[in-house]
């Protein structure tokens, strides 16, 4: 069960983080606590997994190059190579889908030529072709995600 | 926007794991990397004003959160159209993101993808099944192709932070970064 406290610091502060000297004081005079409730609290939500941090969420595509990939595994080998993938550095997310192409991951790199050396090797190393999405346009704007809690 | 510095990336490199839970977070990353506080808060500042930083917050975890039915919703939508199906889809509450890519063919037919994250199965259907009607209804695309692909395993999610790595040999990860 997470405290009106934690609820509030997962759903008031995903945008418009303060940008002043003590942004966390900031934020626990707009809850009427103290600082260090705030901290403590953001540590544990962080501890517990429910958040993966406080800070910024880059524009991909602005900053190095980054691609959807999808890989088509064969049954009976999606664990070995999802671990091979999951291994390079430049892999943030990993996961399985319920599809032919079952196998879905965004590669991150610090330029065109970085991206293409991963995916390059990433075919070597498993055996199978990538199909490589990079964005081409946004139309969403990113306002946060709003929790909604069951009671 | 022209291309980030080697200062500016310093930046990036530093920060895109999240901020030090200390009261003085922006002090604390510009000591790492020789920038004033100061200079952290305007070029953060500066990249939220031109896009750089889509968003500058609490980071959640759906999954963790309970919201463990998520969706990516893909569609084959005519090219003329494609820019104005993404907007309408873009607005919509229930989308977390919404991507124009290239299609791959003969593999790869769709060129639009959203995201849904819900709490359960049948809601997220449910949702799909409203914009299809919206998209139809809106933008006259009737016997729309698209293909929902709810996610199974997670094998790993984390922030991007991979602007200094250069290696392509795959290592263990140690820890979050």
């Amino acid at each position: 069960m997470k405290s009106s406290l934690e609820k509030s610091l997962l759903n008031d502060f995903q945008r418009d983080f303060p940008l002043s000297e003590t942004p966390f004081a900031d934020m626990a005079e707009s809850l009427g606590v103290e600082e260090t409730q705030v901290l403590e609290s953001l540590q544990s939500l962080q501890s517990a997994g429910s958040i993966s941090r406080v800070g910024p969420i880059f524009h991909t595509g602005r900053i190095g190059a980054s691609s959807l990939v999808a890989m088509a595994v064969p049954d009976g080998r999606l664990e070995e190579v999802a671990e091979i993938i999951s291994a390079y550095v430049e892999v943030n997310h990993n996961y399985e889908r319920e599809h032919e192409y079952n196998l879905w991951f965004v590669v991150t790199a610090s330029s065109e030529d970085h991206l293409q050396q991963v995916l390059d090797s990433m075919q070597q190393n498993t055996g199978l072709e990538t199909l490589v999405l990079p964005m081409i346009e946004g139309y969403h704007i990113d306002l946060g995600f709003k929790l909604q809690w069951q009671t | 926007m022209a291309d980030l510095s080697a200062r500016e990336m310093e930046l990036v490199a530093a920060i895109q794991g999240g901020l030090p839970l200390v009261p003085r977070p922006y002090a604390a990353i510009g000591k790492k990397i020789g920038m004033s506080e100061q200079q952290v808060i305007k070029q953060l500042a500066d990249w939220q004003a031109d896009g750089t930083i889509r968003r500058m917050g609490v980071i959640v975890r759906h999954h963790e959160l309970g919201y463990r039915a998520n969706a990516m919703v893909v569609w084959n939508i005519p090219d003329e159209q494609v820019q104005e199906v993404g907007r309408l889809l873009g607005k919509q509450k229930v989308v977390t993101l919404c991507y124009q890519r290239p299609r791959r063919l003969p593999d790869w037919p769709y060129n639009l993808f959203c995201m849904i994250h819900g709490q359960d199965r049948d809601v997220v259907l449910g949702h799909v099944e409203t914009l299809a009607v919206l998209l139809s209804e809106q933008c006259d695309l009737s016997g729309l192709d698209f293909k929902v692909l709810f996610s199974r395993r997670r094998f790993k999610q984390r922030g991007a932070c991979s602007i200094k790595e250069k290696s392509v040999t795959p290592q263990q990860i140690a820890g979050s970064c």
